[in-house]
């Protein structure tokens, strides 16, 4: 099933070989992505791939490094997001009443802050690094998850595999996490792989307005950023980060649209 | 023979702001070691809030009064975590609809091995072990490899002997059999009747279908808006009914059959 699938394919490649680049970086990349060569704004070569940037350094290093930062920023950042939404939409699905009002209430607070400029008034107070980056980016998109996983909870306890799970002597406990959460697996895979997607983005907002990675560590972000006094001159600084955010992004959706078909045990076989 | 469980005035009521549901009133009920208890009554007359309050999972707003007696105690003044020792272990229960009692993401085999994860503290590797082993027992063919099936691939007969190899894995004191064979075609039904007549575990069986509790049951009890009505032999129930209203259901059964 998912091996016919070819935008899965293609995206699942896609992920993978950005996220071997991330890794390896400091083998692969052909230059130090900080170190400063004699020419600057300098198209595409042979020894330069991408050209280089208007302090003269080497695009394809800067790239393959930023990855790195973007792709675990990403990661990172998800990882937070779902951990908070699923316990927090678990078990506001799961018992429901007073519990399930006061919970939800507080979502919709957060989701009624715009999150671009609630990032921005917390970043403004932490000190901007990377993993400051991570974590707020993920404190700030839990909320969608946490409606998700609650919306399905809602209607998921009220099977009759959950009674029956009770009826051999379940814990409340189990029950959630073993029984009903499992069946939500399809949509939280897909709101998770979409997160990456727009935690790649928000990673590259924040660092284009300054306050998301610090130069000189290189992200797709700020070598956009830095790319914009140049665009004329040096189009290829712009086009290339955005060209590998815009493939991190829909190989993101592919791979999350190809795992919601293939995690629906109906169309296993 | 020695009672195993005793319901004392039992009733189950539905409260919200304005009035009060009544789904069973007033129960009196003993069921003996190694006896089937039938459990008749049209649809609606409260014959599986009951078998449900038995087992403690009536969900707010509704309330449970009276006695359960298990073993000498009240199953209504235990704490949850003991009830939920009980539950599956000492009495368990099977369920109307086979097709949404078995979860959709779980292997059959790793469903069943889950009661053994949960009371015995089996291994993964043991419990399904003991899956298969069960499997076996209620006659499902090559039970290592269904195992591994999801429960759609099962037919509903199939499902229903999963949800009783289920309900039976831990050899409970008590199984509750709420109607097991309704949603199943005539050739299924006599097939899992077959399979639970030959558990010879003390049962309550639950049923519309008075043709089936008598050829499955010791004694009966008739159930009517949530009360208690009748109480005797299938061959009593059917053959001298006291109450006109079993009369009736008695009555109505043989014009269907005719």
């Amino acid at each position: 099933m998912l091996r016919k699938n070819k935008l899965f394919i293609f995206g699942l490649i896609i992920l993978i070989s950005f996220s071997l680049l991330a890794v390896f970086a400091h083998m692969i990349a052909p230059y130090d992505p900080s170190e400063i060569m004699e020419n600057e704004i300098q198209g595409p070569s042979v020894s330069h791939w991408f050209g280089t940037d208007d302090l003269g350094r080497d695009i394809l290093s800067r790239i393959i490094y930023g990855g790195r930062v973007s792709l675990s920023v990403a990661v990172v950042a998800v990882a937070v997001a779902l951990t908070l939404g699923i316990l927090i939409g678990s078990i506001a699905g799961y018992f429901g009443g007073l519990f399930d009002e006061i919970i939800m209430r507080f979502t919709d607070i957060m989701l009624s802050f715009p999150t671009i400029f609630l990032i921005l008034a917390i970043q403004s107070v932490l000190s901007p690094n990377i993993y400051n980056v991570m974590i707020v980016i993920g404190a700030t998109s839990w909320m969608g998850i946490a409606r998700l996983v609650r919306g399905e909870f809602l209607s998921l306890k009220e099977r009759e595999f959950v009674e029956a799970a009770r009826a051999i002597g379940c814990s409340d406990l189990r029950i959630i996490f073993r029984h009903i959460l499992p069946n939500s697996w399809p949509p939280v895979i897909v709101a998770g792989t979409l997160g990456m997607a727009g935690a790649i983005l928000t990673e590259s907002a924040l660092s284009f307005l300054g306050l998301g990675v610090q130069p000189p560590m290189p992200s797709w972000g700020n070598m956009l950023m830095d790319s914009q006094a140049y665009l004329i001159d040096a189009p290829w600084m712009a086009v290339i980060p955005g060209l590998f955010i815009v493939l991190a992004v829909l190989s993101l959706y592919f791979v999350g649209e190809g795992l919601r078909q293939s995690l629906n045990p109906k169309e296993k076989q | 023979m020695s009672k195993l469980l005793e319901l004392k005035k039992l009733s189950v009521h539905y409260q919200n702001n304005k009035d009060i549901v009544k789904a069973v009133t007033n129960v009196d009920m003993v069921i003996n070691e190694g006896e089937v208890v039938g459990l008749l009554g049209e649809s609606g007359c409260g014959k599986s809030t009951l078998a449900l309050s038995i087992l403690r999972l009536i969900d707010p707003p509704g309330k449970i009064y009276g006695e359960i007696l298990w073993g000498g105690n009240n199953l209504l003044n235990i704490p949850e975590q003991n009830m939920q020792r009980i539950r599956g272990a000492e009495i368990s229960m099977i369920f109307q609809d086979p097709f949404s009692t078995l979860n959709p993401v779980f292997k059959v085999g790793e469903q069943i091995a889950e009661v053994f994860r949960v009371h015995k503290g089996s291994s993964r590797r043991e419990a399904w072990k003991k899956a298969v082993e069960i499997m076996d027992k209620v006659h499902i063919k090559d039970p290592a490899d269904r195992a591994k099936d999801y429960p759609h691939q099962f037919s509903g007969g199939m499902k229903q002997r999963v949800a009783v190899a289920m309900s039976y894995s831990l050899s409970p004191r008590l199984l509750i059999a709420d109607e097991p064979t309704t949603a199943l075609d005539v050739t299924m039904q006599k097939a899992i009747l077959e399979v639970l007549k030959e558990l010879k575990t003390t049962m309550l069986f639950i049923s519309h279908n008075i043709a089936i509790i008598s050829s499955v049951c010791d004694r009966v009890y008739v159930m009517q808006a949530g009360r208690i009505i009748e109480e005797g032999t299938p061959a009593e129930i059917s053959n001298d009914p006291k109450n006109p209203y079993t009369a009736k259901l008695v009555n109505s059964y043989k014009e269907i059959s005719i």
